[in-house]
């Protein structure tokens, strides 16, 4: 349904994009994560033909959005950051522009409307005036209008931010209502939102695409922590070798306590603590830990900052331990 | 069609949902009353036609159109409906086509409200049609050259004052040429310059009843030159970001 290849995005200032490339396919729920300024909006803007990239290509439904952004554009509905709205219009007067700008017919334009508004829940603000609405409802008539020519992808940019959580529960119900049979791409900094609404995660940072996995995958996979007592400066390297363990970040701690958080596949704890009596580290605590989203995605964040930090120091002539 | 349509009308209701349609309509009754009546004194003179009534048209038109147009494009930037805008699957010149027609029929329909004027200068004896109709044309066209270099001057800035001085500013860069003012002060060779290129002198001839198709074609070719450079800008918008 979406198809994105080496998508680089220049700003004069900066380098937004750094050349990500994904596919995502028809009733797929993606959940585009990063911090701020990761590129996710840029990511987005592209997509929906309102910027050009510097370089690389994307199609959406098949059409080249780049170069024939209209025919791409017809199958797509778009909700911005800002809640693109005018304050002076009646709910029902601007669900009827847009939805005639976006090609419904008359005959359909009705039957349409009624869908949408029972869908997002506004039925009742219909007559008011836009400018009026409380935050939670302008921001659901800003659906409204996205999937108002009943679109095959739906791109909404942080479409529960600001709200309570009220109203993030009933976004989050309507995003997964919308991609039992469509495309959605939503984009957020919050985990906790991808967590709950999304079949696959996008992470960005910097950029670049740092993961991108069904959630399931990444649900899937263990984490153990260690706590070590005197820990010799290579206990951390000792602790990688240990079987199953794909990666150790060491955890803030304190009173010569050294924490560890390992993740990785299988039987963590049995095969961590085979390493610890092995070595003989003295072991203060040794548990299983949840794997959340928010490690992953903190885990992945850290580790540029690491990168950066080793590359700087490599290029100073130091060394790394 | 339907697009341009649906924008024109969208837009118009807008005009009538603020107070800028009244506010400028109402203004330009007063203005072109005051002149006309006050000014030109039309009752003292006594004589059955509207030149005096023309000719302060050009200005009434270069401080109040900008006030129609200034707000088309940079309250669309402000509010953040422009990214919605540029991402529905209609050309950007449908956009600009249905903005400038909704301005533009507003500037009919203040027109329509000095009607009086004509209807009163008849009182007093047989009028003129062909200046009067020649007057209006020229209006009209005048209008609508100052609503496309209004929409224009509205599409490069999201500040609506900014929008509007800026329109006025280069109204009347375009006006002062073919005006006395300015002509008394060129040597000879440049006052025909200054004549074919300025707004103002166009509007002179047209008004004393002259339909040279030379001058309608001048004002239709700089709405077209101001709706093709806004066009210009929606699309640039889409490289720089």
């Amino acid at each position: 349904m979406i198809k994105v290849e080496g998508l680089v995005k220049r700003y004069r200032e900066a380098e937004a994009l750094k050349g990500i490339s994904f596919e995502v396919e028809r009733g797929e729920i993606i959940g585009l994560v990063g911090p701020n300024g990761a590129g996710k909006t840029t990511t987005m803007k592209i997509l929906t033909g309102y910027m050009m990239p510097t370089e690389g290509s994307a199609t959406v439904a098949g059409k080249d959005v780049i170069r024939k952004p209209l025919h791409a554009q017809r199958h797509l509905g778009y909700l911005p950051e800002t809640v693109p709205v005018y304050s002076d219009m009646l709910v029902q007067d601007y669900l009827r522009y847009i939805a005639a700008l976006r090609g419904v017919s008359p005959f359909k334009m009705r039957s349409r409307i009624s869908e949408v508004v029972r869908l997002c829940h506004i039925e009742d603000r219909l007559a008011w005036q836009i400018g009026h609405l409380s935050k939670g409802y302008r921001q659901r008539v800003g659906i409204a209008q996205a999937i108002i020519h009943d679109p095959d992808v739906v791109i909404l940019d942080e479409p529960t931010s600001g709200l309570d959580p009220n109203q993030i529960f009933h976004i989050r119900a309507l995003i997964q209502h919308l991609g039992e049979q469509k495309t959605v791409i939503v984009s957020t900094h919050i985990l906790s939102e991808v967590e709950a609404s999304c079949s696959r995660a996008i992470i960005l940072i910097d950029g670049k695409i740092r993961a991108d996995r069904d959630l399931e995958d990444l649900r899937g996979r263990n984490e153990a922590i260690v706590a070590l007592e005197n820990a010799p400066p290579d206990a951390a390297d000792a602790l990688r070798q240990a079987e199953g363990v794909e990666s150790i970040v060491p955890e803030p701690s304190d009173n010569g306590v050294s924490m560890f958080r390992a993740s990785g596949q299988g039987a963590l704890t049995t095969s961590l603590y085979r390493v610890v009596k092995a070595r003989d580290f003295s072991l203060v605590e040794l548990r299983r830990g949840e794997r959340r989203l928010e490690d992953v995605f903190r885990e992945l964040t850290s580790r540029t900052d690491e990168d950066e930090l080793a590359s700087s120091a490599a290029s100073e002539g130091g060394s790394v331990s | 069609m339907r697009n341009i349509h649906a924008i024109a009308r969208r837009e118009v209701r807008a005009y009538f949902q603020s107070p800028i349609a009244y506010i400028v309509l109402f203004l330009f009754v007063v203005a072109s009353g005051f002149v006309f009546y006050y000014v030109e004194k039309f009752f003292a003179t006594d004589r059955a036609e509207l030149r005096g009534f023309f000719r302060h048209v050009p200005v009434i038109f270069l401080v109040l159109v900008p006030g129609l147009t200034m707000r088309l494009w940079s309250e669309e930037k402000k509010a953040g409906t422009l990214e919605l805008l540029m991402t529905l699957p209609v050309r950007k010149h449908e956009y600009v086509l249905g903005k400038f027609a909704a301005a533009w029929f507003l500037v009919a329909v203040a027109l329509l409200f000095t009607l009086p004027i004509p209807f009163t200068a008849g009182q007093f004896g047989s009028l003129d049609l062909g200046p009067v109709y020649g007057g209006y044309l020229a209006a009209f066209l005048l209008g609508g050259t100052f609503v496309a270099l209004g929409i224009f001057m509205s599409s490069v800035t999201e500040n609506q004052i900014v929008a509007l001085l800026g329109a006025i500013l280069l109204g009347l860069l375009l006006y002062l040429p073919g005006t006395e003012t300015v002509t008394q002060f060129l040597p000879g060779s440049l006052v025909d310059i200054g004549r074919s290129i300025g707004l103002g002198s166009r509007f002179e001839s047209i008004e004393r009843g002259v339909i040279d198709f030379r001058d309608l074609l001048y004002y239709v070719s700089l709405i077209f030159l101001f709706l093709a450079a806004n066009v210009a800008v929606l699309t640039g918008r889409r490289w720089n970001g």
